[in-house]
């Protein structure tokens, strides 16, 4: 019996356990403490449809063996450019949602390809250049986002006209497009279906892409390069798709983010941004070298469920808010963990 | 032919230096722009490099032993700023507090470094964003320490340092106590009008210190322990063939390396005259890197001079770009970015170059041996 426990509990993955254990007893505690159920999960569906896409977007990166894509800021700044020039063109509703969206797909392709060709001459130590490429880039960007010529009175500081603001709010193109459709809403709580449903589409899209000739030479690069020079599969060209679809579904990723947060965040706002999508794919269980979709969907709803209910909770109790320092050490002692893992050691 | 020879050796040379020579190009695109007196720029880059070099020389014996950039110098740092955190609750003012202060810094970096080190083996072959990431997660730890623990679990009760509500420190500490003790002590002043502003300040005191590191690294690369470090740099395999302990050569050259790091901080921090309590960390450790990669030196290859020339370079861009932006666009702002996209664009540019060039390398050498082993065949 014990032995079948120690095997449960291998197989699932030790700190995963502890997290889930952590986000359960969260969840016990919680109506002793005098909060509702129902409005934390709310609030963890809400922010699971917020963030999943990101967290997705580590996956293609994952299988072709570049590591994680601690670039993901690039791809949110793809996103930022979509979300920005839709909303210069002043067209409202769902509209701009799609606007955004098209707008920042040759931005992120563009990118994703540079980003790629780079990582190909650096084999080895992706993570590390990935991390400073990222960060890098949203330097650079936050030099344009003062010069380029945008005029959009929503964006741009109303008292020079020129540069644009820090955050700029959605309401009126595409705040919450997605969280209020076809939301179920049963007293208190509130699940957004079409949110749910749009992660679910980029999901299958991915899930099925891995299943096609094309995904399978993908994950073999990933696995085992040698082999799949030996059969004939170019590496360079399959790690430059990946990262390609990584840079892109970090652009819609961050749209998504924002229809639900309501502000586009700009210049230093996406700095740490990867940290986060990171460390909650590797809640989920995955490692530097290997990455389901299941540790996308466990992942995200472990760490965004945390980062939601450890501030209600200790509030409630000790009345000090320690949890910005809680999130900082866990999610970084994942990625620390899952570094310095043996298995993952091997590449 | 000779011309020809010359021309591959000037590009060689530049393709090996691109990194200072586009900085130096920078500078002095900017140094009219921006418009400074000479005097006061010499007067900045002395401060400059006193208060910066012991922070960046702690990084050149990770780098010998093949760890490359220790990001994890964060760890030392914010043991420093414990130390001058403590100091300053207690009020011990002047050198004998630094002493005081170095004192209590000590433990703390070996202990951390220690952790470090011993994380790193676990992750050979990446200890670069390894050490990065556990300065993000020691950070945590740092805040949780100094923001909730200092007060109610460890003792201090200061009005200075100790938040109003009665525990956590403050986000900046005005260190009156011990700002420019060590500069001050002995310091003659150049070329200063007769009140006494501007000039070069040249504080002796803080130079003899640099100075007296420079010389210990130079001697401890020549010592036993110096030499293991080396071997083990170049191959790990070989090294342990050769008896040498590896594991702990290793964790040793980070316990170093933070420790000094801690003692850079204090001086830094003496010199600055303020402590940022959540920031100066997490900022030393970029700048002190850039400033390193800016100076010529690359992962596996950095020595004194890259230090200074390196802390000469950057930090001239530091002073000069946001008053070159402010006169360029009328928008100081833009240097400001500019700055932190350097900062960051240096990082990158290098660690890029230096991965091609090792690729290259390896190719060489490849073909090489097998030319060679045609020929014998």
């Amino acid at each position: 019996m014990m032995d079948r426990i120690k095997e449960l509990a291998k197989s699932f993955g030790l700190p995963r356990l502890i997290i889930a254990g952590f986000l359960m007893a969260l969840f016990i505690i919680s109506p002793f403490a005098g909060l509702s159920i129902t409005a934390a999960i709310t609030d963890v569906a809400g922010r699971f449809g917020q963030n999943a896409l990101m967290v997705l977007a580590m996956v293609p990166m994952i299988h072709s063996g570049c590591g994680l894509n601690f670039g993901l800021p690039l791809g949110i700044i793809a996103g930022l450019l979509g979300a920005t020039l839709a909303i210069e063109t002043g067209i409202g509703g769902p509209v701009s949602f799609l606007l955004a969206m098209l707008y920042s797909t040759p931005f992120a392709i563009i990118f994703g390809w540079g980003y790629g060709k780079l990582l190909n001459r650096v084999k080895g130590s992706e993570m590390m250049i990935a991390t400073y490429v990222g960060f890098s880039s949203v330097a650079f960007m936050s030099i344009m986002w003062l010069i380029l010529p945008y005029s959009s009175p929503t964006m741009v500081w109303g008292y020079t006209g020129q540069g644009l603001r820090t955050t700029i709010s959605t309401e009126g193109f595409y705040y919450h497009i997605l969280r209020d459709t076809l939301a179920i809403r049963i007293g208190s709580l509130q699940i957004s279906i079409a949110e749910i449903l749009f992660f679910a589409l980029f999901a299958f899209i991915i899930w099925a892409f891995l299943h096609t000739k094309t995904g399978t030479a993908m994950t073999a690069v990933g696995s085992n390069a040698v082999f799949a020079r030996a059969s004939g599969i170019n590496i360079d060209k399959q790690r430059t798709l990946s990262v390609i679809m990584s840079t892109w579904l970090g652009a819609i990723g961050i749209l998504c983010y924002q229809q639900g947060y309501g502000f586009v965040q700009l210049y230093q706002g996406p700095m740490y941004m990867a940290m986060p999508a990171v460390s909650a794919i590797l809640i989920g269980g995955a490692s530097v070298n290997k990455a389901s979709i299941t540790n996308v969907i466990i992942g995200t709803i472990l760490y965004q469920g945390i980062v939601s209910m450890t501030p209600s909770v200790m509030n409630s109790l000790i009345h000090t808010d320690m949890s910005e320092v809680l999130r900082i050490i866990v999610s970084n002692g994942m990625i620390l963990y899952a570094l310095t893992r043996k298995s993952g050691a091997s590449r | 032919m000779r011309k020809e020879l010359n021309a591959a050796a000037v590009r060689k040379f530049a393709a090996n230096n691109i990194v200072p020579i586009i900085f130096i190009v920078l500078c002095a695109v900017c140094i009219p722009i921006a418009g400074y007196s000479g005097t006061y720029l010499v007067d900045q880059i002395i401060t400059r490099i006193v208060r910066n070099s012991f922070l960046v020389l702690s990084l050149l014996i990770p780098i010998m032993a093949g760890m490359g950039l220790n990001f994890g110098m964060t760890l030392g740092a914010m043991a420093g700023q414990i130390g001058i955190i403590f100091i300053t609750a207690w009020n011990v003012v002047s050198i004998p507090g630094l002493l005081l202060a170095a004192i209590i810094a000590t433990p703390i970096a070996v202990l951390l470094g220690w952790f470090c080190g011993k994380m790193l083996n676990m992750a050979r072959g990446r200890e670069m964003i390894t050490s990065y990431m556990i300065s993000f997660f020691m950070n945590g730890v740092y805040q949780l320490v100094v923001l909730y623990g200092m007060g109610p679990v460890i003792p201090l009760s200061s009005d200075q340092v100790i938040l109003p509500r009665g525990y956590g420190v403050r986000n900046t500490i005005d260190l009156l106590n011990v700002r420019k003790s060590i500069d001050n002590f002995w310091s003659i002043k150049l070329f200063a009008d007769e009140n006494g502003a501007g000039g070069i300040t040249i504080p002796f005191l803080t130079i003899i210190l640099i100075a007296l590191l420079c010389i210990v690294i130079i001697w401890f690369r020549k010592t036993k322990i110096g030499q293991d470090m080396r071997a083990v740099g170049q191959d790990m395999e070989v090294a342990r063939e050769a008896g040498i302990k590896v594991e702990r050569t290793r964790i040793l050259a980070i316990v170093i390396s933070t420790v000094f790091a801690a003692y850079g901080m204090i001086i830094y921090l003496s010199n600055m005259g303020t402590l940022n309590t959540y920031n100066s960390h997490s900022q030393i450790g970029m700048f002190s890197i850039a400033a390193l990669l800016v100076g010529g030196a690359s992962v596996s290859k950095a020595s004194i001079k890259n230090v200074f020339l390196g802390i000469i370079l950057f930090h001239l861009m530091f002073i000069l770009t946001p008053q070159a932006g402010k006169n360029l666009i009328g928008q100081a702002q833009i240097g400001e970015f500019f700055r932190v996209f350097v900062s960051y664009g240096v990082i990158t540019l290098a660690l890029v170059l230096y991965e091609i060039r090792t690729r290259r390398e390896k190719a060489e050498s490849a073909r090489n041996l097998a030319l060679s082993q045609e020929a014998t065949a």
